[in-house]
């Protein structure tokens, strides 16, 4: 499986050479924010994000220690070095943010999503779908005669690789989670 | 003492029921707040009626919640306090948005306590209902909901120590009725700091000594000093300016900078920027090391970016991490207050014992002494009686005139021409003296900053250096100025136009001059004459330094309505778009500079 940090690299997700237009190398980031879990920080953090133009591929939110007073909100976002080192600074000054870390940068980490697929088809179609989940080790999660839900967890490009070899045998509606990250070995945010 | 604050103390002694407005009080005087700017409302009627019910804190009535906001920042930053703001749910907020993005861009420490609905009827759209948090959010530092009574002593203190602490800025505290009609308890402030909330003050000593190094082998130096360090302190200043005169080296300052370091001072180049002087700019241009403390490299002052002072070792010292390598990159970033790193450079200066380079160090004097001798500033008045007034004269002639009177004087300005002609001609020797719209550059700020500087210090002459269109933007206060006998002099340099609007009509868009042109303007005498102020005009050369001399001797407020030629530019220059070499100077000099580009006209 690959590791997330791969998609450190310049994609071609983001432009035809993986540049920005001044000609930056574009990069994805996976930043974990841990907060104060009170009311408006979520909008405040979402707020930052679209005030100044940066750009969210997901995003996840939940309380993270006993008695809900901190939360953790794991942002998959994209840009040059430079956006992406304002996007950390700007995060770490607002009130009730705690910690910040580009996990992306500050070493191995695991990065985790889950996606719920149903895919609608008959006869020879459905064999081949719980074929292809039985390879990606998605688990039938709902089943009736003519469609299946699958639930899997990976990394995201799995994620995209099962959602892409649905499509052609009854992909019908995708709900995904949005990524869950932590370092690996003993370091914490 | 009155009969009802010596019962709240009493009841707070034994631990009894307080209001929550009765327990807001207390909060306020724990934090030694003396003075609110406020408009009520039905949603803090029961606050109202608790402020009437002692006698430590003051109110002042202002006529738009815009105004209080503006007149609390004024308050804080001449004083170096906390502003406090107190306004009506709904559109009383709502009104409070631009004043708190203007004391959220210069970093102003507000705190603005708005009514709101009670807890029960929030989002059912209430009479004077809005989503204060909501609208607030990207417009503060913080702000709060207070949704359940045993939060609101916690929850104001915390207003205050985020308002002050760190990077200062506004925080607003969204009080449901039923919170402050309601019990509540008391609790006095902790020193307990918030876990996630530790604003970085101390410096990294490495990071410093790296800084004086540079700085020892500096041959073409340039000090470069913007608000923070007024918002570090009068003691930061008087720190920076022994450091500056130790090191012999040349300083300018941003707009909100000025102050910092006296401004009749031998080592000020003045104001560097899109209208800064010709000798700070260039001098920003050719340094090799450039020292930027709490300075955070706004558009108006670095002008082309990928141009901006190309050849230099930057330090940069900002008590915001946010502001280091986001515009310019840097080669010493120093994250913490700027009071503690000027004392911190002084100790590595002390410390290094090399010599700094006299040699080159004269060198560049003689260079910086040849862009002086330009003399960029310079304008030409016709001297003769009946001769126009230019609005350079009349700002020169105030600054002259107010210095004559040997009074303490704090000056606020509007925004536009006579903004950038008051930072061009007043010379300010001491911090928290100059109050102007930085960031955000509102117009309107001014009249109700004097205000709040009026009511801060009500022996100092306070003058609002303003132009006829952006008085007009919040002129109502002249009614509390009648009302509360503030001696404010409004001092209006009247070109009939939106003086730098036209400026850049005629410089981007052929003179072509779209809505910038006042064609039915008050009669300012007696507009001042209608809210017992006194009017004051001068139409030509002979009546200038009469008026003005008669305006500051007059005991009480005044409107100055000086009548000056309409067609005048603030020069000099840096076009948008440009770097600091492309500066325009005014007709007096050889016109040079350079040609405005399409992406120039979309930074103006």
């Amino acid at each position: 499986m690959k590791h997330f940090s791969d998609l450190s690299i310049p994609t071609a997700a983001f432009s035809p050479d993986g540049l920005s237009a001044g000609g930056d190398i574009i990069t994805r980031a996976v930043i974990s924010v841990l907060v104060d879990n009170e009311s408006g920080v979520l909008a405040r953090v979402v707020g930052l994000f679209s005030g100044r133009g940066y750009n969210i591929e997901s995003l996840t939110v939940a309380p993270v220690e006993g008695g809900g007073t901190r939360s953790r909100i794991n942002i998959v976002t994209s840009g040059t070095p430079e956006i992406i080192e304002q996007i950390r600074a700007q995060l770490d000054r607002q009130v009730p943010v705690c910690r910040v870390a580009n996990l992306t940068t500050l070493g191995p980490h695991i990065a985790r999503e889950m996606v719920l697929v149903k895919v609608v088809s008959t006869g020879e179609a459905r064999t081949e779908a719980l074929r292809i989940a039985e390879a990606f080790r998605a688990r039938a999660v709902d089943t009736t005669a003519s469609s299946f839900v699958f639930e899997l967890t990976g990394a995201s490009d799995k994620l995209d690789s099962f959602i892409e070899l649905m499509r052609p045998i009854g992909l019908a509606e995708v709900s995904r989670t949005g990524v869950a990250a932590l370092t690996r070995g003993c370091r914490t945010l | 003492m009155n009969a009802t604050t010596q019962t709240i103390a009493t009841q707070s002694d034994a631990s009894t029921t307080l209001t929550g407005a009765e327990v807001l009080m207390k909060v306020l005087v724990d934090q030694g707040v003396e003075v609110v700017f406020g408009y009520p409302g039905g949603a803090v009627l029961p606050i109202y009626d608790a402020l009437f019910q002692q006698d430590r804190i003051r109110h002042i009535l202002v006529r738009h919640e815009q105004a209080a906001v503006h007149a609390a920042e004024a308050y804080a930053r001449s004083t170096g306090r906390v502003g406090v703001v107190l306004v009506t749910s709904g559109p009383g907020a709502t009104n409070a948005v631009t004043g708190l993005l203007d004391a959220l861009m210069d970093s102003v420490p507000v705190v603005c306590l708005t009514g709101q609905v009670p807890v029960a009827l929030i989002g059912n759209d209430a009479f004077q209902e809005a989503d204060t948090t909501g609208i607030t959010r990207p417009a503060t530092k913080y702000n709060y909901l207070v949704k359940r009574p045993e939060e609101l002593s916690r929850v104001v203190n915390e207003a205050f120590e985020i308002a002050r602490s760190g990077r200062p800025g506004p925080v607003v505290v969204d009080l449901p009725k039923n919170i402050t009609v309601g019990p509540a308890p008391y609790a006095p402030p902790s020193r307990t700091p918030r876990a996630s909330y530790q604003p970085r003050i101390e410096p990294d000593r490495k990071a410093v000594a790296r800084a004086v190094a540079a700085m020892k082998s500096a041959k073409r130096p340039l000090f470069y000093v913007g608000g923070g360090v007024i918002n570090a302190g009068k003691d930061a200043c008087a720190d920076l300016t022994r450091f500056i005169h130790t090191t012999g080296f040349p300083c300018t300052a941003t707009l909100m900078g000025l102050g910092a370091f006296p401004g009749s001072d031998k080592q000020f180049l003045g104001m560097l920027g899109m209208h800064g002087t010709y000798e700070a700019n260039l001098a920003t241009h050719d340094c090799d090391v450039l020292i930027a403390l709490g300075s955070r490299f706004d558009d108006r002052v670095t002008g082309r970016v990928d141009a901006f002072s190309p050849n230099s070792f930057k330090i940069h010292a900002d008590i915001d991490p946010s502001q280091i390598n986001k515009i310019i990159r840097v080669d010493v970033p120093i994250v913490g207050d700027a009071g503690r790193i000027i004392a911190m450079m002084i100790e590595e200066w002390d410390a290094q014992t090399a010599k700094t380079d006299a040699k080159a160090l004269e060198t560049w004097w003689s260079r910086i002494k040849a862009w002086k001798a330009l003399d960029c500033l310079r304008f030409t008045q016709d001297q003769s009686a009946d001769a126009v007034i230019k609005p350079q004269q009349a700002i020169k002639r105030l600054y002259e005139l107010a210095v004559e009177t040997g009074r303490e004087t704090f000056v606020s300005t509007e925004v536009g021409q006579h903004q950038m002609w008051a930072a061009q001609f007043f010379k300010f020797e001491s911090p928290n003296h100059w109050l102007t719209s930085g960031g955000l550059g509102t117009m309107g700020y001014g009249l109700p900053a004097a205000v709040g500087a009026q009511v801060a210090h009500p022996d100092a002459l306070v003058i609002d250096v303003s132009g006829e269109a952006s008085a007009l933007m919040n002129i109502q206060e002249l009614g509390t100025i009648a009302q509360y006998r503030l001696p404010v002099k409004i001092f209006l340099i009247n070109n009939h136009y939106m003086g730098m609007v036209r400026q850049w009509q005629e410089l981007l868009h052929g003179s072509r001059y779209s809505e910038s042109y006042s064609d039915a303007l008050p009669d300012f005498v007696k507009l001042a004459e209608s809210f017992h102020a006194k009017g004051f005009r001068a139409t030509k050369m002979s009546e200038l330094d009469d008026t003005i001399r008669a305006a500051l001797a007059y005991d009480g407020a005044a409107v100055i309505d000086i009548c000056v030629a309409e067609g005048e530019n603030c020069f000099p220059m840096i076009p948008s778009g440009a770097a600091h070499n492309e500066m325009i100077l005014g007709p007096e000099q050889e016109q040079q500079g350079a040609e405005i580009t399409d992406e120039g006209k979309m930074l103006v």
